[in-house]
């Protein structure tokens, strides 16, 4: 069974029905007792990194996710509540991923404004493990963003923007994705088909 | 690097795609989810989903498409049409929406923009300004474009940011319907702004895609008859702005 950690960081919406496209069963669930029997767990997420953070620790999961055996996937909040800290609210997140999640840069290395958040299709390079299997590099993904986790060796895909940061971790049975594979079309649904296959 | 988004929009009205020459003369062009999933697998890069319906059924119709919508469309939506209240907001991101629209609504209640901002987050509210040009000034425009408010273009975006629009998506009405181009002048002014600009109305061309997205330094360029009527092709419009060296995804 696939579980879809439900702790009330709004739409859950968008990745119930990216999961009915390609076909798989799930539930939706904040009991631990379910997500450790789970096969896969996705945690998705929208909003502000120290409230959803503290709305997993409400419901007991900041220490039941790290200890998870089975593939993991957090999306965008989710990967980065998987990381050390981050700057958003001054937030200690679960320490999954050895790396910080900061401010994206409002401006290029060059002095040029950057526009934050940073909204739309970007490309995603230096891809690796299964995750990213028949995922060209360079492929177009969609984010929604402002803060991001640094570079870090368990960065396993890498996106520009003012900065190079972590498109996507892995660590262990641990996965995170930056950008929304449920909204970035067919290269979304085969990351998605992807971490099902784990 | 992060690509120009090609937006197709889509106007419905009682569950219906319609497009309007000028907001006026309306004509179907398809079925909702059926248009936008095939300029999904085309290569469109976000949808808007606007609606005209006049009566509560026409907007019950409405919500109950946005559920359809997001069931079958791997691509952000926005949805907008008749937004007045943070519920209203609440309901169309429970169907799945990706964003809201809010125009005219946030003319009569600024705090509106505020009040869904602070609830759902920036990047759920697009503010969508209608103006035209009067004495030199851009005048913002209410009830489609066609009631002019005391409002001016460029000081209510910059009040639209403040308040915690994260996209503003503005319409000239003096060009939309023409398929004369853009205000592009008036658009790389609004890219000073911090945040996203969506142009629209009035593309007639690709190189009118090409000087809105270069010249307006616009991030995005949204347009409907010429998509609907297959005039400029998705495909080939991104081809074309990407021979032109503008970054799109392709």
């Amino acid at each position: 069974m696939i579980v879809v950690v439900d702790y009330d960081t709004g739409n859950l919406r968008s990745v119930a029905d990216a999961l009915h496209r390609v076909g798989a069963d799930f539930l939706l669930t904040a009991d631990p007792a379910v997500l450790r029997q789970a096969d896969k767990v996705i945690l998705p997420g929208v909003g502000e990194a120290s409230s959803a953070m503290e709305k997993l620790r409400e419901r007991g999961l900041d220490t039941v996710i790290p200890t998870l055996t089975q593939p993991v996937l957090g999306i965008c909040i989710g990967l980065q509540l998987m990381c050390q800290s981050s700057e958003e609210g001054d937030a200690q997140c679960m320490g999954i991923f050895p790396t910080r999640v900061l401010r994206l840069p409002t401006q290029t290395l060059q002095d040029e404004r950057l526009k934050v958040p940073h909204v739309g299709w970007n490309t995603i390079t230096d891809l690796k493990t299964p995750l990213f299997a028949g995922v060209a590099e360079s492929s177009y993904v969609y984010y929604v963003h402002s803060f991001a986790a640094e570079l870090c060796p368990a960065t396993i895909a890498t996106t520009d923007y003012g900065c190079s940061f972590s498109a996507a971790l892995a660590y262990n049975n641990f996965y995170g994705a930056q950008f929304h594979p449920e909204k970035s079309g067919s290269v979304g649904a085969q990351i998605i088909r992807n971490f099902l296959k784990l | 690097m992060l690509a120009k988004r090609i937006i197709p929009c889509l106007d419905i009205r009682e569950g219906q795609t319609v497009k309007g020459i000028n907001f006026v003369g309306l004509k179907q062009v398809g079925d909702p989810v059926e248009l936008g999933a095939k300029y999904a697998a085309e290569g469109a890069d976000e949808l808007v989903y606007l609606d005209i319906s006049a009566s509560e059924e026409g907007r019950r119709t409405f919500t109950d498409l946005v559920s359809r919508i997001a069931a079958r469309i791997d691509i952000p939506f926005t949805v907008g049409g008749g937004i007045s209240s943070v519920e209203d907001a609440g309901r169309l991101l429970d169907a799945g929406a990706d964003k809201v629209t809010v125009n005219s609504a946030a003319v009569r209640n600024p705090d509106l923009i505020d009040a869904i901002a602070a609830k759902y987050g920036s990047q759920f509210v697009v503010a969508a300004i209608d103006a035209r040009m009067i004495e030199d000034r851009w005048v913002v425009m209410t009830h489609g474009g066609k009631r002019p408010t005391d409002r001016e273009l460029f000081s209510w975006a910059e009040e639209l940011v403040a308040r915690g629009a994260g996209e503003i998506l503005f319409t000239s009405m003096d060009h939309d319907g023409t398929k004369n181009g853009y205000p592009c002048d008036s658009f790389a002014r609004l890219a000073e702004l911090p945040i996203p600009i969506i142009a629209s109305g009035g593309a007639g061309t690709v190189d009118h895609i090409a000087d809105v997205l270069t010249l307006g330094r616009a991030d995005a360029a949204l347009a409907a008859s010429i998509f609907h009527y297959n005039e400029i092709p998705i495909p080939r419009l991104k081809r074309e702005l990407n021979a032109k060296g503008i970054n799109v995804r392709l």
